[in-house]
């Protein structure tokens, strides 16, 4: 190409004439007008015009884009509504069931759920439906009757009418969370201290509710004397039992160090009668008071409040009460430990250990994963070796993630773990500390199985930068150390975000690998703690995904479960939003701050 | 300086071959076996001398038996038909083209009377003697500020006072310090295209360079942008040795004072703007500035 201008022509390179030539050949609506042709054409040629304009093509995708949207809200609806409606304090139903087996019997208990079924179906499940109903469809509820140590059936399905009476919602039903045994269900009749009557009927609920909360205090200063006080004494124990063995091991039994360790153990031992004298007094304390009730067969029981973590009465709450209720129920969901199976109280641990776990792992990732790319990308010659290796990266990223379980079980946890306890542990043993599996296992194998991620994201990253960019640098005599670390590098960070959010995704919701090198059902300590060295690598840990599975398959009570899935699952949703959302944040951050004209 | 000029006058080399396309272009010229002396050009101090340059991409050779010599504090202007090594040439003048895997050089070229490609020297060195700009503005994703600081800060410059002075200096030279005073602590991108590119001119000549290679500087820019940086680089004449590629043939004739027309990879002449654009020695300089083929 050639450019004939002669030399002394017009100022402007471009004449005005060329210029109206480029608009006209791009002016979008002059195109359009061509295409369509005149209005009153036919329908067909209505279509016709229709699809060559690119109108079936948008409709594809963006019906695609609606999909997926619709899929994703979907999801997180189902699992929210599912999940945030088990905090609410259902209202408690009683009425008379007529059984062809057992009679009449009071029904007392919160409808879980219901559905519509056949004649057929109830036949089969053993009532006797005349056959002139046989074409009427009925309806069942699922009861929660609570009480499992009195009847050992906490969930029961009822038929609805004709087969039970009038539905009623006494007033003085009691609802009393417990530490065990799930669930009571009953009629508040009154309220014992030390075994004598203190307050009976109508006036029980408030004296109830001022000794329930007092009950609670004083659990709760139990708790921490066998947490904080108790565990710690235990560990320290145990630290000295390790110095002692592992002086035992050297050979060299000093009797001065050895007088030193008897008086820190005598010290420690003092430290655990005082902290037990304390908690004996406490739990004397909290066995003092216990409230009456009356079962929905007529039974008065005796609950002792040491038991009772919650009373309260969902027929008798007002609006403002039960979202009190509601808030203090999804506050204990997501900072206190889990009773009984996991299938009460919170989740606080699996929270934590799958947040401490995802950082850990990135703070692992990040620094190889993006070094890693950086050699490949800038360093190394680009040739068959380097492709070869790139090609051995993606394939990682597409290797089963147990596979990577049974590598990080294979080769961290027995071989680095178990070299690592004989060298620096031998005192320990047979006991493993870090052979075993744990926060730090858990986190490498979950770093190596997002390791590719980072690195194509990272890769990707860096080819971006435009070679005009590097040239510009190289031309103010940099040399290539400082033109890599000091203009490329930080122009690819946003893209090293996006490798760590996607690694981040990828990890906060694996499971299978974890099962293997470190996540248990139920960790008696989560693994930062105020004992140092305050982050417990070796620790086992309790994780979200894990603790879905467990709740949702591994449960004893399955009807109890079944809303605790859908809230861990919420909750691990949210958690992985939020992470992104902070990455995302962090990312648009880097993005603006090193904007080039090729963004 | 009497060797320097020396070396100038013993610059006619013979071309020894030429590839098939040129035979038709250059078939008016005859062989141009010993090129006469440059006129004007004795009486110049030399930047740049090269002899017998060539430089190769793998298999193809982009430039052939360039010599010329580039006179100091004055404007050289390249210019030639697209892909006829006018980047090529420019960019082996501050070693870009080592960036280039397979870029492979022969030929000499001296700074100074120093050999460029001589084995053991220091290519950052070179650079920072030898500064670049480019036809697409490129400023680096930072500051204003920065952008013009960058090339003090990696020479180890930490003084606020000393890159203050530096960065007024050079935006003041670059005629863009009233435009930008008020923002220099704004993202360069924000500017507009006309002072990025006089941006990065200030960027180049913050580093103190002897020479100021411009590649298509004003390929991008406005009417107005372009006699912008045509005057600038005017008023740097008098500090630096300025190289410009051109397509602008008017541009090349206001601003240049020598003028090197290339074609097909090789030099067909050079020699002072005024001559080449009204009385060129061949005829196909002649045919290209008049536009007479394409
Ligand atoms: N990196 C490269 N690899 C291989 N060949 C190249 C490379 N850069 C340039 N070339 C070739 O070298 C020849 C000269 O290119 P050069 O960029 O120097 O042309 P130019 O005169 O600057 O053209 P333009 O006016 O279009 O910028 C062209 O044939 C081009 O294809
Ligand atoms: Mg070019």
């Amino acid at each position: 190409m050639i450019h004939p201008h002669p030399p002394m022509g017009p100022k402007s390179p471009d004449s005005p004439r060329r210029a109206g030539d480029v608009q006209a050949r791009f002016d979008p609506t002059s195109r359009l007008g061509r295409r369509r042709g005149p209005r009153s054409s036919s329908f067909r040629s209505r279509v016709g015009a229709w699809a060559s304009g690119g109108g079936p093509l948008i409709w594809l995708t963006a019906g695609a884009v609606s999909v997926s949207l619709v899929m994703v809200l979907g999801l997180v609806a189902v699992i929210a509504v599912r999940g945030l409606g088990h905090f609410w304090p259902a209202a408690v139903v009683e009425t008379v069931y007529h059984s062809q087996a057992e009679g009449e019997i009071r029904v007392l208990g919160a409808v879980r759920r219901s559905e519509t079924v056949t004649p057929v179906v109830l036949r089969e499940i053993g009532y006797e439906i005349p056959d002139e109903m046989a074409d009427e469809l009925f309806v069942r509820h699922l009861f929660q009757l609570g009480n499992r140590d009195l009847t050992g059936q906490d969930f029961r399905w009822f038929p609805g009418p004709p087969f039970t009476g009038e539905w009623s919602y006494p007033e003085d039903v009691l609802v009393l969370e417990r530490t065990e045994w799930g669930n009571f269900f009953g009629y508040l009749r009154g309220l014992q201290e030390n075994g004598h009557v203190v307050a009976e009927g109508e006036e029980a609920w408030p004296v109830l509710r001022d000794r329930v909360a007092r009950a609670r205090d004083l659990r709760r200063r139990i708790e921490q004397i066998e947490r904080r006080g108790i565990g710690s004494v235990n560990i320290r124990m145990e630290r000295l039992r390790l110095e002692e063995r592992a002086m035992e091991l050297q050979g060299d039994e000093d009797p001065q160090v050895l007088a030193e360790l008897r008086a820190r153990r005598a010290a420690l031992a003092e430290e655990y009668s005082v902290l037990e004298a304390q908690r004996l007094e406490l739990q004397q304390e909290i066995q003092r008071d216990a409230v009456v009730a009356e079962t929905m067969d007529g039974r008065l029981v005796d609950i002792p409040l040491e038991r009772v973590i919650r009373a309260s009465g969902p027929n008798r709450m007002s609006v403002t009460e039960k979202g009190r209720h509601y808030v203090g129920k999804f506050w204990e969901f997501v900072s206190d430990y889990p009773r009984e199976a996991n299938t009460e109280g919170g989740i606080l641990p699996a929270i934590f250990g799958t947040v401490i776990m995802v950082l850990l792992m990135s703070i692992f990732v990040t620094p190889v994963g993006i070094l890693a790319a950086i050699y490949l990308r800038e360093y190394a010659k680009q040739g068959r070796f380097v492709q070869f290796i790139r090609v051995c990266v993606n394939n990682l990223a597409g290797v089963p993630s147990i596979v990577f379980g049974v590598f990080g079980l294979g080769f961290f946890i027995y071989f680095v773990g178990g070299g690592i306890d004989r060298l620096f542990y031998p005192e320990a043993l047979p006991a493993p500390t870090f052979g075993t599996p744990g926060l730090l296992w858990a986190s490498l194998t979950l770093a190596l199985l997002t390791l590719p991620v980072v690195i194509v994201a990272t890769e990707e990253g860096l080819t971006r930068i435009p070679r005009s960019i590097r040239e510009a640098s190289y031309a103010v005599g940099s040399t290539k150390a400082e033109t890599v670390w000091k203009i490329v590098v930080p122009m690819a960070a946003p893209a090293m975000m996006t490798g760590l959010i996607l690694a981040v995704a990828r990890a906060a919701g694996e499971v299978a690998p974890l099962m293997l090198v470190g996540v248990v059902k139920l960790a008696p300590n989560l693994p930062v703690d105020g004992i140092a060295p305050f982050l417990h690598l070796e620790r086992k840990f309790m994780h979200l995904g894990f603790h879905i599975y467990d709740v949702g398959f591994q449960s004893p009570n399955v009807e109890a479960a079944r809303p605790l899935v859908y809230a861990t699952a919420l909750t691990l949703v949210i958690i992985i939003i939020a992470l992104n959302l902070t990455a995302i944040a962090i990312r648009q951050r880097l993005r603006e701050k090193y904007r080039s004209e090729s963004d | 300086m009497s060797e320097r000029e020396a070396g100038l006058n013993a610059a006619p080399r013979t071309t020894t071959q030429e590839p098939a396309g040129t035979r038709n272009l250059l078939a008016g010229l005859g062989t141009p076996v010993e090129r006469t002396p440059v006129p004007g050009l004795q009486a110049e101090a030399a930047a740049f001398e090269l002899d017998d340059v060539g430089v190769q991409y793998g298999d193809v050779t982009a430039l052939k038996g360039v010599n010329l010599t580039i006179p100091r504090n004055r404007i050289t202007a390249f210019i030639g038909p697209s892909g006829c090594g006018k980047s090529t040439l420019l960019r082996s003048l501050n070693r870009m083209n080592d960036l280039v895997d397979s870029a492979r050089l022969l030929g000499e070229i001296r700074l100074e009377g120093e050999d460029i490609y001589a084995p053991g020297v220091d290519v950052v060195e070179l650079r920072r003697r030898v500064g670049m700009v480019f036809q697409k503005p490129n400023p680096f994703p930072k500051t204003v500020y920065e952008n013009v600081a960058y090339g003090l800060r990696i020479q180890g410059v930490r003084r606020a006072s000393v890159l203050d002075e530096a960065v007024e200096r050079s935006l003041t030279q670059a005629a863009l310090w009233d435009e930008v005073k008020d923002r220099l602590d704004k993202p360069a991108v924000e500017l507009s295209g006309g002072q990025q590119q006089r941006l990065v001119i200030a960027r180049a000549i913050a580093i103190e360079p002897e020479v100021i290679l411009l590649d298509e500087p004003c390929s991008a820019l406005d009417p107005l942008s372009t006699a912008k940086v045509e005057s600038l680089m005017y008023e740097l004449k008098a500090d630096f040795t300025l190289v410009i590629v051109t397509h602008n043939m008017q541009q090349a004739s206001r601003v240049s004072d020598y003028t090197a027309f290339l074609y097909l990879g090789e030099l067909v002449e050079m020699g002072p703007t005024d001559q080449i654009f009204l009385k060129p020695g061949e005829q196909a300089t002649e045919d290209y500035i008049t536009g007479r083929f394409g």
